[in-house]
């Protein structure tokens, strides 16, 4: 079965007809090019196809394009205009939060959804006081709050810096 | 993935009238699990009824000073709501030990209770396996077993329900409000899932084409002095080997009120009512809490990768009550 769907992608309106069985990360990758969001496990596993979809952080792969009519999404790609980085992606070049790259645009997406989260205020597993006003994002949260998003070269040692700085500003 | 129509209904009865036309179809919420299992083959819908919008996407205020979670709230906001974690901490504590941030994000209260066991044999499609084959027969319990359940496990089945929200809604005494073709009902949590007997492939007691709208939790009480504790093979991002959730009422030493549910160990959330029984009255205490754990798991029925988690149930209930009863 097919079905229209529309999607705002990074700023830009797109509307296209899908098979009803196209994820997100497909209709993205497949269908408009969009390929900073990665197929890592394709099960929601591995944080690779994460996105901001309608402002929050979620896995592409387990998602239905359809589902999603009318939803905004922002891939690495649409954080900041061409030729310019995110605070969150010039962190990663300067930590070297990286080696092969292939999670990256997920790490960099998840960080910036995860950092809106502890903004918000939302607790995690590892928040002592599940009652505190202000999250204090140390090395044990934001291991916590990363832990959906993995990386197959362990550049977890200057992933977590990375992230850090960007939540310290 | 096999095709299917996808079809969004315009409101709660038009979804369910849809539903219950189509024998194989189902409802569709977040999609965390089902879009997996039918990548898999694993599930085969022919049609697929979209309810994301349908159902209430607020936590609510109940008159008799409880809370109403519609079935549309996601497992990450219903985690941070204020008035959950004052007054049922166990419940968010289980919410941010399950999954990962992106996860929680999209996952709905509804789909959380009727996500389906991760059992390797469920999902192995090359393998029998009674729950997603009836009568296939159960690679599980000659098989790999160490995640499987210890309690209330059958000769056809030995999964264990995964959710860890569930766990707390159980010691909780939640209530799960549905609506069907025959119109609604409200079902104590502790009879939505089911034990598997012999037909596994039934995880709750819910007919096809009932739809969970809500879920309503009692006014907290006690139930403010709760916690949630999870044992798993990493520190974050894994299910549960063992699980409790619990609630404690001490007062002048002595255990007034308890609630204890156990999550890992059987194919719905345990609700560790023996256990509470031993302890209502009682003096608190480490001796009494392992007593009340050890009559409890007198009845587990380990396989043959399982058997620790009789000791480490019995040893994280009681850690989990003397925390409680510390004020920890």
């Amino acid at each position: 079965m097919d079905a229209e769907v529309t999607l705002k992608v990074d700023g830009t309106e797109h509307t296209f007809v899908v098979d009803t069985r196209t994820t997100l990360l497909d209709a993205l990758r497949e269908r408009l090019g969009k390929t900073s969001p990665k197929k890592g496990c394709d099960h929601g596993q591995c944080g690779a196809c994460t996105v901001l979809l309608d402002g929050r952080r979620a896995n592409s792969c387990l998602t239905l394009a359809v589902a999603y009519d009318g939803s905004e999404i922002v891939t690495a790609e649409g954080l900041a205009v061409p030729g310019e980085l995110h605070p969150m992606q010039r962190a990663f070049v300067e930590h070297d939060g990286y080696q092969c790259g292939y999670c990256t645009p997920g790490q960099i997406v998840s960080a910036i959804g995860m950092l809106q989260e502890a903004e918000a205020g939302w607790p995690s597993h590892v928040t002592e006081d599940l009652n505190v006003e202000e999250i204090t994002l140390d090395d044990d949260e934001i291991r916590e709050r990363m832990s959906g998003n993995l990386c197959r070269c362990a550049a977890y040692a200057n992933i977590v810096p990375a992230i850090r700085e960007v939540s310290g500003r | 993935m096999r095709p299917y129509s996808y079809v969004r209904a315009d409101d709660v009865e038009g979804a369910i009238a849809t539903l219950s036309g189509a024998p194989d179809a189902a409802f569709l919420a977040g999609g965390t699990n089902l879009v997996d299992l039918m990548k898999l083959g694993v599930e085969t819908p022919e049609v697929l009824v979209d309810v994301r919008r349908l159902t209430s996407e607020r936590v609510e205020d109940l008159e008799d000073g409880g809370l109403r979670i519609g079935a549309a709230v996601p497992n990450s906001v219903l985690a941070a709501d204020r008035k959950v974690r004052t007054g049922y901490p166990v419940l968010s504590q289980a919410l941010l030990a399950g999954a990962s941030g992106q996860l929680r994000n999209v996952a709905t209260t509804g789909g959380n209770l009727l996500q389906r066991t991760r059992c390797v044999y469920f999902y192995d499609t090359t393998t029998p396996c009674n729950k997603r084959e009836p009568g296939s027969g159960c690679s599980a319990i000659e098989g790999h077993n160490k995640n499987h359940a210890i309690l209330g496990g059958s000769e056809h089945c030995v999964a264990t329900h995964p959710s860890d929200m569930a766990v707390a809604m159980a010691a909780l005494d939640a209530f799960v409000n549905v609506r069907g073709p025959e119109g609604g009902r409200r079902i104590p949590i502790e009879d939505l899932h089911r034990l598997p007997g012999d037909g596994p492939q039934h995880d709750t007691v819910l007919e096809h084409g009932e739809l969970i709208t809500s879920v309503d939790l009692p006014p907290p009480g006690f139930l403010s002095n709760s916690k949630y504790r999870k044992v798993r093979e990493r520190a974050s991002y894994a299910f549960a080997l063992v699980s409790v959730a619990a609630a404690l009422d001490v007062q002048d030493g002595v255990v007034r009120d308890v609630r204890i549910a156990l999550g890992g160990v059987a194919h719905k959330p345990w609700r560790a009512t023996k256990a509470e029984e031993a302890l209502r009255g009682e003096p608190a205490g480490e001796e009494n809490f392992r007593a009340a754990a050890d009559i409890e798991l007198e009845s587990a029925e380990p396989l043959q990768d399982n058997a620790f988690k009789v000791p480490l149930a019995r040893n994280v209930i009681t850690r989990t009550l003397l925390e409680l009863s510390e004020g920890r």
